[in-house]
């Protein structure tokens, strides 16, 4: 049986990690590679880098920690953040990662997942799909895809626009609820199942995870086939062997290799 | 011992290569891993390994361009019989034709083809993404010592489209999506997985072991 996985997401900024790993004495929770191994030994099942370094000349160090990971790590890794085109995307699966997580470039120009799902396949394309709720409460939910961290609205129908990039080749959608970001009340379970259920490709619940019931809701309520949590395992509050015995004794199939 | 990962410009082999080279090191087999599109060295390797992602065609184009790599693989393989792995599409193209977009020939080293997966359950997801474990169907030495079934390890799959052997006495192990979907294949020397081994921790690491003591 196919298990749900659990994807911890590390925020990398010129080459370094961002709110790094502390649940391990690490020598350097600095570095994007040793906080992938201590998640690999941990038994993550996938592994996410966003990079937000601001600047394009630093996106070298990128690719060395990307192409460093694969070397140590024998697991998925997803790479996003920045990715604007085609051979940004042939960088980052050269250097390693097997996954790319596009954002903006697909807003922007819808036609990229086409042609990056072309040139790659569909099972290395994740398109993020940053959303939030614009609807009064009063009205039926409506959510729209917002750019640059949630600050920019685009006016786009997120459901309709998860529709659309999968039938364009993306082969699975990374779903943020920019209102729960950072909040640790739980994922936006209606938007979740909204958009899971509209599409035939998976969908990563990201955004609010607090504890480990909202990863459960995440997944059952939420039909995500796949959870991402980035700050309650860095900073060791859950390990990711409890995050997944939550989920089988809630009944959700995991992997305990 | 010398193993040739074959690249044909289908995505990355960094992490195959890391992983062979792990492989080799921790089960104390040595040898040296290559990843080469040099026919010559296809033809001269002792163990042949190709990987493969994207659609079949775009991965059967993409061996066909480079002069003489299919006749070099015939060559070790089908004559020598040196031991040989596909990986995911590179396991695909082993089957006599691929249908993903359009009708393809595939290398027919094990009959059969590469179909659609169409899950009568609708809440199954395509691709078929992440972690599932094996249903062994017959003994096989690259599942030598890795536990199967239900509460067996687990193999990283991604992937739409699963070989249909035309011989039942081909597969291997299957795992469950909906419907058994081809796992792993094996045909005297030939054999291939649909799963990522060197995305597969544990259970890939031994298997890619079990591949490079293999003696078909």
């Amino acid at each position: 049986m196919l298990k749900v996985r659990v994807i911890p997401c590390l925020d990398v900024k010129d080459g370094r990690v961002v709110k790094g790993v502390q649940f391990v004495d690490l020598r350097d929770a600095g570095d994007p590679v040793e906080s992938a191994i201590a998640y690999d030994a941990a038994g993550a099942d996938e592994l996410c880098f966003l990079d937000i370094t601001a600047s394009h000349e630093n996106r070298g160090t990128l690719m060395d920690v990307v192409s460093r990971t694969a070397e140590a790590c024998f697991m998925p890794l997803t790479v996003g953040g920045g990715v604007r085109t085609v051979e940004d995307i042939r960088n980052l699966l050269l250097a390693g990662a097997d996954k790319v997580s596009i954002m903006t470039a697909a807003v922007n120009d819808r036609d990229f997942v086409r042609r990056a799902a072309e040139k790659f396949g569909t099972q290395c394309i994740v398109v993020a799909v940053d959303a939030k709720k614009v609807s009064e409460t009063s009205s039926p939910d409506r959510w729209e895809i917002f750019t640059h961290g949630g600050r920019k609205p685009t006016g786009i129908n997120a459901v309709e626009y998860a529709k659309e990039v999968a039938s364009l080749g993306a082969g699975e959608i990374l779903l943020t609820s920019m209102d729960r970001d950072g909040t640790k009340i739980g994922y936006d379970i209606a938007l979740t199942r909204a958009i899971a259920d509209a599409v035939s490709i998976p969908v990563i619940a990201s955004g609010g995870v607090g504890t480990l019931d909202h990863m459960v809701e995440g997944l059952r309520d939420g039909h995500a086939s796949a959870v991402l949590a980035a700050s309650i395992f860095h900073f060791g509050e859950f390990t990711i062997r409890e995050a997944k015995e939550k989920l089988r004794a809630n009944g959700l199939p995991v992997r305990m290799d | 011992m010398r193993v040739a990962i074959i690249d044909y410009g289908s995505g990355n082999l960094h992490s195959a290569h890391k992983a062979f080279e792990r492989a080799a090191s921790e089960s104390g087999l040595g040898g040296e891993i290559i990843v080469t599109s040099d026919p010559h060295l296809v033809r001269r390797a002792d163990r042949l390994v190709l990987p493969g992602v994207g659609a079949f065609a775009d991965c059967r184009r993409g061996l066909d361009a480079v002069p003489g790599m299919v006749e070099a693989m015939t060559d070790a393989v089908q004559d020598k019989g040196r031991p040989f792995l596909g990986i995911c599409v590179g396991m695909q193209l082993l089957a006599d034709r691929g249908l993903e977009h359009v009708t393809t020939s595939g290398l027919g080293w094990i009959g059969g083809d590469v179909v659609e997966i169409k899950p009568a359950d609708k809440t199954l997801k395509i691709p078929h993404m992440g972690w599932n474990t094996l249903d062994q169907t017959q003994e096989h030495p690259l599942l030598a010592g890795i536990s199967t079934g239900q509460d067996g390890l687990n193999a990283y799959f991604v992937h739409s489209f699963h070989v249909n052997p035309s011989n039942r006495a081909s597969v291997v192990a299957t795992t469950d999506y909906g419907q058994a979907i081809t796992a792993l294949v094996a045909k005297g020397n030939v054999a291939g997985t649909q799963f990522h081994p060197e995305k597969s921790q544990k259970l890939g690491l031994a298997l890619i072991a079990n591949f490079l003591r293999w003696q078909p």
